[in-house]
């Protein structure tokens, strides 16, 4: 074997580490939660909450039902101010301003955080004014911008290529799955900085799912993203970083990869083995 | 939490595969262990029968070790284990790994323990691998033992005790090379002895891997190319959720 042979063998072992999902980046936290407190009525579904999410990354919620997940998600944009008897203690911190903070504007809020349901939710409109609508209610109506937008945000959210032909189809004849995208593209049309996604896939077959998925792990390189996901699995997948909740509190956050390898607390690996209850 | 697997899954038919596998893998340890002291004693004596005996029980090893690996292969596709459920099956893909070469260890010893039959005989002139033998038996069983308990206590003994082997092998080398000086004559019978003292000290470094993937199972820590000391350390650390 010739020198130059053997050279060609000489991999940069630093290469082979990109892409994978535990990364030295510095911790850059977009949203910041302190000591946050939540009552429905007299009810408390939320004990004294902290946590730091890191921007351009995934976090999942994950525990059981009626834990909170969905809760301390619905704080992030403050979904929560529609539900009747709601009191909210503590801090919610987006970049560093309270969103709780009484002069905060809750509609640019939510242009800021936007949010995906469980179940689609597109407007009986085409699939074109769907995405176009956060941008109509801004006021944009020049067509040459709207289009662009249009394409962009269908991109985004990886269905342009099953959409272009039929953009001014009755979105309510797409699939679940391409309502579901739909729904993305129409968040994203605004250029959030965070996305919430609610259980985003539960509603879907397993290969929509998997497109939902592959979709979040694009997303991230924009946005910043929280998904509340009963399926840990997809949780593992997806984010790189995961909280786990019981009753209420927080019990463990941290990175994926360490939380379902070699997680901290008992009750979390009881959790993940799915030796709770 | 003194025990892992007391806490039961929700799924009961979850509980009873991983139950299951650490049966079988109990039972090719003992198996395997029963293998490396009849080839040894096989070899001592030139017990040709024994030594068949031991090439024979070889391949139960081999299936049981392919029979495992398809069981932990069925459980994470079925079941996508998480945490020490993972861990576990991860170790025990590896553990049986190990433990197969030491049955091919053992086999090659009785190999020339069949070949030493017909010959002269030398009763009790293979003395010197005794010791050896008793040593990596001991690291053997307390390996298996620790992953019966998941329970790493006794580990870090029984790694420190790899070095002890190391040296006892390499006395053994050195007091063979004498003998072969000594007398030509001596060549053959002290070749067979080195080539059973180098698959025994192999058996005791197998018996060392077991030991870091039962480390990693409990801890959730890879010990693996560690030097002795931070291997304790990291051992000795409170593991996360206090194991």
């Amino acid at each position: 074997m010739t020198t130059e042979a053997i050279k060609t063998h000489a991999i940069d072992i630093s290469a082979l580490n990109r892409g994978s999902k535990t990364t030295n980046d510095k911790f850059d936290p977009c949203i910041t939660v302190q000591n946050l407190n939540l009552f429905y009525g007299s009810k408390q579904a939320l004990h004294g909450v902290n946590m730091e999410m890191p921007r351009k990354k995934v976090t999942a919620y994950i525990g059981p039902s009626g834990c909170g997940k969905s809760t301390l998600l619905r704080c992030i944009n403050r979904m929560n101010d529609l539900v009747d008897g709601v009191t909210i203690q503590g801090k919610l911190l987006l970049d560093g301003e309270d969103i709780y903070d009484k002069n905060v504007n809750v509609a640019a809020l939510r242009r800021r955080v936007g949010m995906v349901f469980q179940k689609p939710n597109p407007f009986p409109k085409s699939i074109y004014e769907n995405v176009a609508y956060g941008l109509r209610i801004q006021g944009v109506n020049d067509r040459r911008v709207l289009d662009e937008i249009v394409e962009k945000s269908l991109r985004g959210a990886a269905l342009w290529d099953e959409a272009k032909d039929r953009l001014n189809d009755n979105a309510l004849g797409l699939s679940g799955g391409q309502q579901q995208r739909l729904v993305i593209a129409r968040a994203i049309a605004i250029e959030p900085e965070v996305i919430l996604l609610d259980e985003p896939a539960s509603a879907l077959d397993p290969i929509s799912t998997l497109k939902i998925e592959e979709l979040i792990d694009e997303l991230k390189e924009k946005y910043t993203i929280v998904i509340v996901t009963h399926n840990m699995q997809q949780a593992a997948r997806v984010s790189d970083f995961t909280a786990f909740m019981y009753m209420g509190e927080l019990i463990e956050f941290g990175e994926t990869s360490e939380l379902f390898t070699n997680p901290a607390k008992k009750q979390t690996e009881d959790y993940i083995t799915g030796r709770y209850g | 939490m003194d025990n892992m697997i007391i806490k039961q899954h929700i799924s009961r038919q979850f509980n009873n595969e991983m139950e299951q596998i650490r049966n079988k893998v109990l039972a090719m340890g003992g198996l395997v262990e029963e293998q490396v002291e009849l080839a040894t004693k096989a070899f001592m004596s030139s017990d040709a029968e024994s030594a068949e005996k031991v090439i024979e029980q070889d391949q139960l090893i081999n299936a049981l070790e392919k029979d495992i690996d398809h069981e932990c292969t069925e459980i994470m596709a079925k079941r996508q284990p998480a945490a020490f459920d993972l861990r576990m099956l991860i170790a025990t893909l590896k553990i049986i790994t190990d433990l197969e070469r030491i049955g091919d260890e053992a086999t090659r010893i009785a190999k020339m323990a069949m070949r030493l039959e017909g010959g002269e005989f030398y009763q009790d002139k293979y003395f010197e691998i005794e010791h050896l033998l008793d040593m990596v038996k001991e690291m053997l069983n307390g390996a298996l033992d620790s992953y019966a308990r998941t329970d790493t206590e006794e580990l870090v003994a029984i790694t420190a005790q790899d070095s002890k082997v190391d040296r006892e092998y390499g006395s053994i080398t050195r007091q063979l090379i004498t003998q072969m000086m000594e007398d030509p004559r001596n060549i053959t019978r002290a070749l067979d002895v080195l080539w059973t003292a180098r698959a025994l000290e192999r058996i005791g470094d197998h018996a060392c891997n077991v030991c870091e993937h039962v480390i990693y199972m409990v801890k959730g820590k890879d010990v693996r190319h560690l030097s002795h000391e931070e291997l304790t350390r990291t051992v000795n650390e409170t593991s996360k959720i206090g194991r």
